[in-house]
Order: C-alpha cells, then structure tokens, then sequence
C-alpha cells in the first residue's frame, strides 16, 4: 500500500469492532478502523450507512455500545466531548446566533481558560487562516454573513484551540458549487500546513476523491473498502464501491474454462468474456465483474480487436458531456452499457455512432475488476 | 423579472384596502375600550373630587400628593416587592418546568397541557381553593398537625406569603409558556457544539441555553410582573385588609370610598412602575448588558 501524503504511520484514531444502535437500528456495526496522524481521512457513503454516527463516536457525541474507541491511544469511550483532543465543524455550521464573530471564535478558548490577550490574538490568527478579514468581520453577527462566510468562522473556531483532530461533518453541503471547490483545495492545504488530522464526512464521491489521503467506503453500517482515492477508485473490492464511487458497469456469469492465464465466463445470454483467472477461478465459479465506462470501447461488429472481449448490441442514446461522450448500448440480454469516450471534438471529429447502429461493446480481459461477494 | 414586479405591485395596491379593513375592528376596539377609558381615568386623577363621588371642574394635584402619604407608600412599596418576589418564584420556579418540558418528546403536548388545565377554572375559584388550603384548619394545618410537625395550627392565611403563594400560583403558566417556546426553538446542535467546544454543562446552559431563551424569559417576566403588580383578587382574599396592595386600593376607591380621582391617580402610579421597568429592561438591553447579566 503506497501513501500519498506525508503523514507519519503513527495511529490518532482507532476504532475496534466499534457497535451503536439506536433502539433496533444498527448504525455503525463492528468498524474497525485506523487513521494516521495528520492524514486527511474522508467517511464516504450515501445516506443512512453510518458515517455521521462513526464521526459523532469520535467526538464523543455518542457512545459505543460495544467495541473500543481510542483517541492518541487512550481509550475514549464513555469521555465527554470537551475531554476529548477533537474540534467538530457541523453541517449546518452551528454558529452561536447571540455572538458576534470574535466571540464565536473565541468560545473554545474561553472554556479553556485562556488569558484575555492571547485569545485576542489567537482569534486573529485563525480568522486570517481561514481568510476573513478580522477588522471587517469581527464584529458581525452569524446572521449577517453569507453562507461560505459562516463555514469559514465555523472552521476558525474549531480549527482556533488547535485540536489533534478536526472531526468535519459534510461541511460543504450546503455551499454553491464553485466556491465548493475553492473551499475543498482550501480545507486539503490547511489539514498540510497545520498538520492536524482531518477526519471528513460526506456523501460526495468526488469530494473525497479530490481532498482525501484515505477514503472510507460505508455500507450499511460497515466499511466496505478503506484505501487512497486511486484504489478505491481502481482497484474496488465490492459492487456497492464500484458503483457508489464512480459510474460502473457490471457483468455476471459462470467460468467454464481457464487457458493462458485467462479465465473464460459465460453469461446467463450466451455471450462469453475472458477475465484475468486469479487463484480459485475454476470452472464452475460464479463471477461478478466492474468496468468503467472509460475502460470500454465501441466497435463495429467485424472490426472488433481478437484481444478484446466483445458484446454485441445496439447503440441506443449518445450523450455530450462536454470531456466526455457517452455512447449507451443495450445488450442482446436487454442490459444498458455505458461506454466513456474521450472528446476529441465534436464539431471536427465526432463520435461515429448514432442510434440503432449495430455495434460491439469491447474491453481488454485485464480492464475490469472482479468483485468480491458482499 | 417583469411578471412577477407587475404581479407584486398590483398586491401592494390593492391589499391597502384590505388590510384597512381587516385592521379596522381591532383598531376601533382598542381606541373605544382602552384610550379613551385611560384618558377619562387620567383626567380624573387630576380633577377635584365632586361630594356625591363624581368629579367637578378645575385641575389639582391634590390625589397624588395624597398618594405620597407613608399609608400609601407603604402599599406601593409592599405591591412593587411583592410583584418582584413573585416574578423571580415564577422565573425559579417555572424555568425549569418549561426546560424539562421541552425536552420531554412525546409528552410535550399533555405536559403543557396540565400547564395550561389550571386557566381552564375561574381566578376566583382557584384563589378560594387557596383559603381552604391555607387556614387554621385547612389541608396544609391538618397534615402538619396529623404529622406532629406543629403542636398548634400556623397562621398561614392573610400573610404575605399566603398573598405571594397565590400570585405565584396563578401567574406561573404565563412564565413557564414563553420559556418553554424559546427553549423549544433552541437548535440542540449548538449545544453539541459548545460541548465539542470545551463547554461543560454549566457553561452551556450559562453562555448559550440562558441568553438563547432570554426572549422567553423577558416576555415570561412581563406577563407575570405587570399583572401581579395590579393584583386585587389575591390580595383581598388571602391577604385581608393588612396586606393590601394598590390594586386592591383602587377597587376600593372606585367602589366602596367612591373616590374615582384617587383611585385613578393610584392607577396611574402603578402604570408610571410598569413604565420604569420596562424602559429599565430596553436600557440594559441597548447596552448588550441583558446577556452579560445572564
């Protein structure tokens, strides 16, 4: 496993077999789970599969029914949030409405118990971190302040009393996409720069493929992947991550031979493909494979490469996408392929098909994932 | 853009009429039944008294320099204290009811319903109900003596503390109502985030639950202050004639002394206090000072 960050091996955070239920409803179920310091760690999963729940463990908002929560190596389980080495940023900022931005900012320190004059300064340093100018913005209230204004005083005053660990919790949700963005590159050059382990929450696949060191697929309560954003995105050990992170193609069928180092699958239609054959891919195995639109290609009947798998269909819909042209087929067996070409330019070199066209939807045998049982 | 200016505009016409119309009632209503009672009231309370108990011409200052009579201060004094004391029981004790109240879930509603069954009986009803309570050989005197607690009954009824237990007991509903609305309204995230913050639970319910509900806590005040200064009920019936209060002082100089210019001049000295008071309050809040005292 490479890393891609310069954080060091040491583990801040780490859940063991970590169980919550609330009433009937297992929201985390026994995660186990590491995160390095100074790594920028993403939850991934769509709503409802416990990232928002594992985020609240951590900052000690809810308590574990079962399992171990270790926070700089001490066990946290039944500690408070305020003895907690954490700061939390909330999806909907969670700004103190009756205090005006300094006082807001310097809430944290105040609990602490630090000296007048140093909060003061503190409080300027970190409005100026997250670039609000202190003399215009000190003396607004939460209500006079656009939104990205208020996610920016929100990430002051958590990021203000230094905390080991920023617990952020899908705290872009609720900007416009543009300054999304910017704010994204933003929160991935703060989590450098100050060294503090982030630890983000969200819904939004390319967000976390964009910011993260790590992602974290969630699954039902469970972590169906951990690993860098190019291996959950390449390399994706269940269906549920190939289609959650990414668009995604799936292909079923029976192995009923293995020759050359390939593996030869037969579809429930007739139609056969050639796999990679790893360690167990005997004749008779049920198989599941994922392949990305990109990794595919169109091709007319006869002039398909002998290299490539081929299934023939019809071309049903192009779609512009401005990078990209998608080229949709519907399969002998009625399933719908997406295929991702590369935009070459529409206007002087456009993609060739068009619906109802007969066509072969191609990839290399080495080009796909093959997918273990969930 | 055009459509909706176009559609905006024709609503602001023509609603004038409407809102002219439906503000009407209201407006004569209050104009009829309360400015134009306040204004004979305070131009009694500079007339001459007449001998049958009107009025007669002239203007004198005559019924407010009797107010400033030791008797009647003494009353002012007693009213003003009473209706403090009993603003800040109903605060003690009503706060917390509104709090455990508006976190209760799915009992809410009966919870502010048992609040609320007590409005549903007649003040004076009530108030009687407190006399049978509160007399030598009521509920309160029975159970001591039963307990052995005292050898002899206590004189509970027509003291201060029976007057003050009767306002507290009927104005409480209104402080606990106010405050349970601004403690519903109260988003619990930033309570979670004045934890993860360092808060402890003392300083989150200082620094952000108290000034949160401080809307609730100020309208709940203003409920129970001001009627509590003009009490005459309570007064009368657990207090007697040893514990009277300016309310019960203007009854009795509209009814059995017949002397409506004192009796209006008492009145306009209570609403000078209320007065005071409330601009007290707008000063301290101008000057941020309301959640510093918090």
């Amino acid at each position: 496993m490479t890393d891609s960050g310069p954080q060091s091996t040491e583990t801040v955070v780490q859940l063991s077999r970590v169980t919550k239920r609330f009433g009937a409803v297992t929201a985390v179920d026994a995660v186990t789970l590491g995160i390095r310091r100074g790594e920028f760690f993403s939850l991934l999963g769509p709503s409802g599969c416990g990232k928002t729940t594992t985020l609240r463990l951590l900052a000690g908002l809810e308590e574990p029914d079962e399992g171990d929560v270790r926070l700089l190596g001490a066990v946290v389980n039944r500690r408070r949030p305020y003895e907690r080495p954490v700061a939390m940023v909330f999806q909907n900022y969670a700004l103190f409405p009756h205090l005006d931005v300094r006082r807001n900012v310097a809430f944290g320190l105040e609990q602490r118990r630090v000296p007048s004059a140093e909060i003061a300064t503190r409080v300027r340093r970190a409005l100026e971190l997250v670039r609000l100018d202190p003399d215009v913005y000190a003396r607004r209230m939460p209500s006079q302040l656009s939104g990205g204004q208020r996610q920016r005083v929100a990430l002051a005053r958590a990021l203000v009393i230094e905390p080991a660990i920023l617990l952020l919790d899908e705290p872009l949700g609720a900007i416009d996409l543009k300054l999304r963005k910017e704010m994204q590159l933003e929160l991935k050059a703060l989590n450098r720069q100050l060294g503090i382990t982030f630890v983000y929450v969200t819904h939004d696949q390319e967000e976390a493929l964009t910011m993260s060191d790590r992602i974290a697929v969630m699954d039902r309560a469970r972590i169906a992947q951990v690993g860098t954003p190019a291996q959950v995105y390449e390399d994706p050990r269940t269906a549920f991550v190939a289609d959650f992170i990414g668009e995604c193609n799936f292909f079923a069928g029976t192995v009923t031979a293995r020759e050359n180092g390939l593996a030869t699958v037969e579809a429930p239609g007739g139609a056969t493909f050639r796999i990679p054959a790893a360690d167990g891919l005997g004749p008779g195995r049920a198989v599941r494979i994922a392949v990305r639109p990109e990794w595919h290609d169109v091709w007319r009947p006869a002039e398909v490469p002998a290299a490539e798998n081929a299934l023939p269909g019809a071309v049903r819909d192009v779609v512009y996408l401005g990078e990209t042209v998608h080229v949709i087929v519907r399969l002998a067996d009625g399933a719908d392929v997406r295929v991702a070409l590369r935009n070459e330019g529409q206007l002087i070199k456009p993609v060739p098909w068009h619906p109802g066209d007969a066509v072969a939807v191609g990839w290399l045998p080495e080009d796909c994932q093959v997918l273990e049982e969930e | 853009m055009s459509r909706p200016r176009a559609l905006l505009a024709g609503l602001n016409r023509r609603p004038r009429l409407v809102v002219a119309s439906l503000l009407a009632p209201g407006t004569l209503w209050l104009v009829v039944f309360f400015f134009v009672p306040i204004a004979v009231v305070l131009a009694y309370s500079f007339m001459p008294r007449g001998v049958y108990g009107g009025v007669t011409g002239g203007t004198t200052l005559e019924h407010y320099r009797r107010f400033m009579d030791p008797l009647y201060l003494t009353v002012l004094r007693r009213t003003v204290v009473l209706a403090v004391a009993c603003t800040g029981l109903c605060l003690l004790a009503g706060y917390p009811v509104a709090y455990v109240i508006a976190r209760a879930g799915r009992w809410k509603n009966l919870l502010l319903f048992l609040i609320v069954m007590p409005l549903w009986t007649s003040f004076l009803v009530r108030t009687y109900a407190m006399i049978f309570l509160l007399r030598d050989t009521g509920f309160v005197n029975t159970v001591l003596l039963a307990l052995g607690l005292v050898r002899e009954p206590l004189t509970l009824l027509y003291t201060p503390g029976a007057v003050l237990a009767g306002l507290v007991y009927g104005y409480l509903p209104l402080m606990v109502l106010p405050i349970y609305v601004s403690l519903e309204k109260l988003d619990p995230t930033l309570l979670e985030a004045a934890e993860v913050l360092g808060a402890r639970p003392a300083a989150r319910f200082w620094r952000i639950t108290v000034p949160l509900s401080m809307p609730g806590i100020v309208a709940g005040a203003m409920l129970v202050f001001i009627p509590a200064l003009g009490a005459f009920l309570t007064p009368d019936l657990l207090g007697g004639a040893k514990q009277m209060m300016v309310g019960t002082l203007v009854q009795n100089q509209f009814g059995a002394a017949r002397d409506w210019p004192f009796g209006s001049a008492a009145s306009f000295v209570l609403m000078a206090v209320v007065l005071v008071a409330v601009l007290a309050y707008l000063r301290l809040r101008d000057r941020g000072s309301v959640e510093a005292l918090a």
